[in-house]
């Protein structure tokens, strides 16, 4: 320690708040101009506390797991009833979807169909909510040997959650598709009209750009489309949802307000993505 | 440390002692930094990403006026870089929103500590509309596009009702727990 003198001290003291604000500054000039540096400390940050926060995760786990149980057992009775009626219903749709199913593969025999090749994918636990005020976002913990690229398309068990945008050694970052910063590709399965999806930020992505004559319905399904080669064409995303002032808006059908555990599919696209990835290979699609 | 200042008997600085004195000095630190952590795992809570930088600003202004010796700036960057890295803001923006609120908070503290606690949140509300408004106005300016305002508004809410609750558990850590002069 070098002994100062009282004044000295003092001042330096008085100098330190000025210094880091001003070092704050050159931060946020450092953010913007190098983009790469700000991704990189923000994922070795990840890496390191991945596994702190997988341990965490268990025990709330557990405590979500616990309550869920606890409001099940208070809404049995009309839980079991409203089952009882979708399982019914569940069972006839089961019985066109098997006669459609059915059919499609003596359809696809006959035109010598080409079929899709299956997509691979890992299954990654999320593990901490890593947008803020102004982005959505979320990280995942992979293994230390996982195959993830950025551009991967994550799901989970009902629709489409977001695309992977930084990766890690031991975690990855999946972009929601509930972001601002997310422009999707879409398909109106009515109308067959191409749109975007566009994220604001809040629960619900807006339907943009749809084409002169078609207005989106309702309830309609919204699925992605294969435009610009960044998702397969197929997966679904949500129904069509028309907010309180009359904008388009899709319920998305992945639960992105309460993600646990999301599967990370590779198709193969390159699509929009940096430029050292060939552009524009072979147009895969999903089962 | 000003026990040490005061004349009187004391008991002697064994190194459990020294210890003891050295957690309760870094308690805010600490604390602050684990409630960051804890914020940013997926607890569920609806509003937890305005949770996050709610609860930094809070801690923060709390220790800033009540002990800044515990909460010196280059610990209040830190904290600001650690809540940026966790999120997806623009690198810079909650470290400059903090350092704000520390000075101004350390300005203040002389008339601070001595108000009441309604006083002292009114002050708080004061500042977190001062720091949602340039959290926003950083954002928009970094990212080049004008944010949704009411993102802005809902983080203050969540700021301002967030202090009480955390300041009654401070002041009580502050008089107890943390207290160096009880080590």
């Amino acid at each position: 320690m070098i002994r100062l003198s009282i004044p000295v001290r003092q001042a330096l003291l008085r100098l330190t708040l000025p210094v880091l604000i001003a070092v704050a500054f050159g931060l946020m000039l450092l953010g913007k101009a190098d983009p790469l540096l700000a991704e990189r400390a923000r994922m070795a940050l990840a890496d390191a506390l991945a596994p702190i926060f997988a341990v965490v995760a268990e025990p709330l786990a557990a405590v979500h797991a616990a309550v869920d149980d606890v409001e099940g057992l208070m809404a049995l009775r009309s839980d079991n009833a409203k089952l009882r009626a979708e399982n019914e219903q569940l069972r006839r749709w089961r019985a066109v979807a098997l006669a459609l199913d059915a059919e499609n593969s003596t359809l696809k025999s006959n035109l010598r169909w080409i079929p899709d090749p299956a997509p691979s994918y890992v299954t990654a636990r999320v593990v901490a909510d890593a947008g803020g005020v102004y982005a959505r976002a979320v990280l995942l913990s992979v293994g230390p040997n996982h195959s993830m690229t950025k551009g991967q398309i994550a799901l989970d068990e009902r629709g489409l959650a977001g695309r992977v945008t930084e990766i890690g050694a031991r975690s990855a970052r999946v972009l929601l598709v509930t972001d601002m910063n997310s422009r999707i590709p879409v398909i109106l399965e009515g109308s067959r009209a191409r749109a975007i999806l566009v994220g604001t930020n809040g629960p619900r992505p807006r339907l943009m750009h749809w084409p002169e004559g078609v207005m989106p319905v309702e309830g309609e399904r919204v699925v992605t489309s294969a435009e610009a080669n960044a998702f397969p064409a197929g997966l679904p995303v949500g129904t069509v949802h028309y907010s309180a002032s009359n904008a388009a808006e899709v319920d998305t059908a992945a639960r992105l307000d309460r993600l646990d555990v999301v599967r990370v599919f590779d198709y193969g696209l390159r699509g929009v993505l940096p430029p050292e990835a060939p552009a524009g290979g072979p147009d895969r699609r999903p089962k | 440390m000003t026990a040490q200042r005061t004349p009187g008997i004391r008991p002697r600085p064994t190194i459990w002692r020294q210890l003891d004195a050295a957690s309760r000095q870094s308690f805010p630190a600490a604390c602050t930094a684990l409630l960051l952590l804890l914020l940013a795992s997926p607890l569920g809570l609806p509003g937890q990403a305005q949770l996050q930088p709610a609860a930094a600003l809070a801690c923060v202004f709390f220790w800033s006026v009540f002990r800044p010796g515990s909460m010196p700036p280059p610990v209040v960057f830190l904290l600001g870089l650690l809540s940026d890295l966790l999120g997806l803001a623009p690198l810079g923006t909650g470290v400059l929103v903090l350092l704000i609120t520390y000075g101004l908070a350390v300005q203040w503290r002389r008339v601070l500590a001595q108000q009441g606690f309604l006083v002292v949140w009114l002050v708080f509300v004061v500042v977190a509309a001062g720091a949602a408004s340039l959290g926003w106005l950083l954002t928009s300016l970094l990212t080049f596009r004008l944010l949704p305002g009411n993102a802005a508004l809902f983080q203050f809410g969540i700021t301002a009702g967030l202090y009480p609750m955390l300041a009654t558990l401070f002041t009580r850590a502050h008089r107890g727990l943390a207290n160096p002069d009880q080590a």
